[in-house]
């Protein structure tokens, strides 16, 4: 790997999801010097999963290609993927920081050719497709990956695959014997930008998601309706791969209960609206769709899509929070409660049910490798103590990629006056 | 203790939940309810509810003093504490339940004929003479608790368990003359009487 160099007029950037590659880019754009380091094979993070986006259903793909596009043709951005942040020390305008990159065994001879991955025959849970379908032993974590650059998981190392991959390979792209590489470098600033992970919905125990195959998450369910995900693209329900036309969304799984997660996760109520609009695209009028919530918080201008999803006649709401699922004989969940507006008793079946899963921060506040404060739902606060780390994105609080994007650049310029104030021009 | 009614209508006049509040057990937490209905669904008698505990809540809210007050809901609660676990606003609903029907009662507003009302009152009679639970005596009481052909009915079906019982000495017929009781059963019932009227001392202040 190429000399990396750092001063603390360096922006470290950990985390490359939508955020993590906003700020990075705002700040390289500006002339600062930027490191990206992102823990997975490829960036891009979560919007990589969803298969459109709110408000205006378009392709998240089409987003990130244009952040792409930008990433490559800037020479102040240096990108580390499969780093990690492994110590931080220092104060603002000064830290050194440990890098802990894993081995990939795939250099930059790659071509994406996939032989490689015709050769491996072991397979493993498809992390992009939350564990819904398979990948290879060798593999591109997916159809956009940045970079464009084959893997090879750790598991498959010093068995028969291994080397099998090796020989498959015309470019001499794989080195089974790399190592874990770990760096030392001095920065100024620090932007903490790694974003969310879906709340585990096993926890909630009345709604059975460990027990009932058609009881999935949001998240999954954004697989299943991409036409490059597990089914195609087609909405088939995990139990027996019927298509899946009476779907039912849960609103507040996890979030705003202070028995999982106490805050509103704030996207999950425009997630399940455009979810909807998934399940009526796919069946036409055949398809139906219940929602199940408390109130729904489709703020500011995305009321607009809100109002547009309710005036669906499809549509149904369902102001109730659900007390339990159970199954009935045909796999069908059923769903009980009791709605809010007459206090009516109800136990529906579905097809399938989608839980609108919430976010928590994907670093447990303990786990950071510097002390940061964080707020009583682990986001990462603005405050001086933090020095010069600073949040964005879903590091900060659960926000859409608008307000993602939005304190992505916040960060960006926060971290260039930290480091204006150590070059010494600004005052 | 209708009195205690007049007075308490008067305090409050327009705000039944300050009511609640003041005078009901975990009564101040009304007022964090969402109204989401988790409790409701989750209760396992939820059917014979007239008002399921959400429904109650808001009208505390909506200032129905007299329907919430003399409705045998809050009665119907056994205590399963599936609502209390599910509440994503941890409101303690049982407990709230339970004093929403000991304020009723204390107002002379529970309905006469609640049966969980009317087993409460025998097992606490039962409780306080001796100390101990007489198990036989409260248990012909409860056959006879909706008149005397009833009782007879009941009794009778029941006979053969009774038989049971006396063969395998889980019961001891000579409990209903007397029956066994604490050592100082006089004490208990002046430790009552003084706990009493603290607590109705502190009521009529509330
Ligand atoms: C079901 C669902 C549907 C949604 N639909 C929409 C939509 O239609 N429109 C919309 O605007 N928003 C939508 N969202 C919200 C959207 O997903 C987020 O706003 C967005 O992902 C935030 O991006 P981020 O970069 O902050 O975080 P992430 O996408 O989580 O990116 C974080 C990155 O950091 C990396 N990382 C994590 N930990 C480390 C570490 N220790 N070291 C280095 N790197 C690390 C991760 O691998 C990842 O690449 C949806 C959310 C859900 C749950
Ligand atoms: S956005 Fe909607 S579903 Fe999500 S936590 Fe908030 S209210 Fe609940
Ligand atoms: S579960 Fe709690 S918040 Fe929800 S309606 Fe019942 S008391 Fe209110």
């Amino acid at each position: 790997m190429a000399e990396i160099v750092a001063t603390n007029q360096t922006i470290l950037v950990v985390g490359g999801g939508i955020s993590g590659m906003t700020a990075a880019l705002e700040a390289a754009e500006c002339g600062k010097h930027v490191i990206l380091v992102e823990k997975t094979p490829s960036i891009g993070g979560r919007i990589g999963q969803l298969y459109r986006y709110f408000p205006k259903l378009c392709h998240p793909t089409c987003g990130l290609e244009i952040n792409l596009k930008r990433l490559r043709g800037n020479k102040n951005l240096r990108l580390l993927t499969m780093t990690e942040v492994a110590d931080v020390q220092g104060q603002a305008g000064n830290y050194t920081v440990t890098l802990k990159t894993q081995p990939r065994f795939i250099n930059e001879n790659c071509t994406a050719c996939g032989a490689c991955g015709e050769a491996v025959k072991a397979e493993f849970a498809d992390e992009h497709n939350y564990g819904l379908g398979k990948r290879k032993g060798a593999y591109l974590p997916n159809a956009m990956a940045y970079p464009q650059r084959y893997v090879l998981d750790p598991r498959i190392i010093g068995t028969a695959d291994a080397e099998a991959a090796k020989a498959a390979c015309k470019f001499n792209a794989i080195d089974l014997d790399m190592q874990v590489e770990t760096k030392t470098l001095t920065v100024g600033a620090i932007i903490w930008a790694t974003g969310w992970r879906p709340f585990d919905a096993s926890k909630i125990q009345p709604y059975g998601y460990d027990r009932y195959p058609n009881v999935i998450t949001s998240v999954e369910f954004e697989r299943l309706a991409d036409p490059h995900g597990p089914t195609g693209g087609k909405l088939l329900r995990p139990s027996d791969g019927k298509e899946a036309k009476n779907v039912a969304f849960i609103q507040c799984a996890g979030s705003r209960d202070r028995n999982y997660l106490k805050h509103c996760s704030r996207i999950c109520c425009m997630a399940s609206l455009k979810q909807a609009t998934y399940v009526r695209e796919k069946f036409a009028d055949a398809g139906d769709v219940s929602i199940y919530y408390i109130d729904i918080r489709a703020i500011d201008r995305i009321d607009d899509f809100h109002q547009k999803v309710k005036a669906d006649p499809k549509v149904k709401f369902i102001k109730s929070k659900v007390a339990k699922i159970e199954q009935d004989k045909v796999g069908n969940p059923v769903v009980h409660g009791v709605d809010t507006e007459g206090y009516t008793r109800y136990a529906t079946a579905h097809d399938l049910v989608v839980l609108a899963i919430g976010m928590e921060p994907s670093v447990a506040a303990n786990n950071f490798p510097i002390k940061v404060k964080v707020n009583e739902s682990g986001f990462i606060e603005q405050d001086e103590a933090n020095g010069a780390i600073f949040a964005a994105g879903c590091s900060s609080d659960a926000l859409d990629v608008n307000r993602a994007v939005q304190s992505a650049t916040a960060s960006a310029l926060r971290a260039i006056q930290v480091i204006n104030r150590v070059a010494g021009t600004e005052g | 203790m209708g009195d205690m009614n007049v007075v308490k209508v008067e305090a409050y006049r327009n705000s039944f939940l300050k009511e609640v509040e003041a005078n009901v057990e975990g009564g101040q937490w009304v007022k964090m309810c969402m109204q989401c209905g988790v409790c409701s669904g989750s209760c396992p008698l939820g059917s014979a509810w007239d008002h399921p505990p959400q429904e109650l809540f808001m009208m505390i809210r909506a200032g129905k003093r007299e329907e919430v007050l003399t409705s045998s809901s809050m009665w119907m609660c056994t205590s399963c504490y599936n609502c209390i676990v599910r509440c994503p606003r941890d409101l303690p609903i049982t407990h709230i339940m339970h004093g929403l029907a000991h304020y009723a009662e204390r107002l002379g507003l529970a309905p006469k004929n609640q049966p969980t009302r009317k087993f409460a009152k025998l097992f606490w009679n039962n409780l306080v003479k001796k100390g101990r639970v007489n198990e036989l005596k409260l248990g012909v009481a409860l056959y006879f608790m909706n008149g005397l052909v009833e009782g007879i009915k009941t009794a009778l079906k029941m006979a053969p368990l009774g038989l049971n019982m006396l063969k395998t000495k889980r019961m001891n017929p000579l409990e209903y003359v007397g029956g066994h009781g604490i050592k100082d059963a006089a004490g208990l019932q002046a430790i009552l009487k003084k706990a009493r009227a603290i607590e109705l001392a502190k009521a009529k202040k509330a």
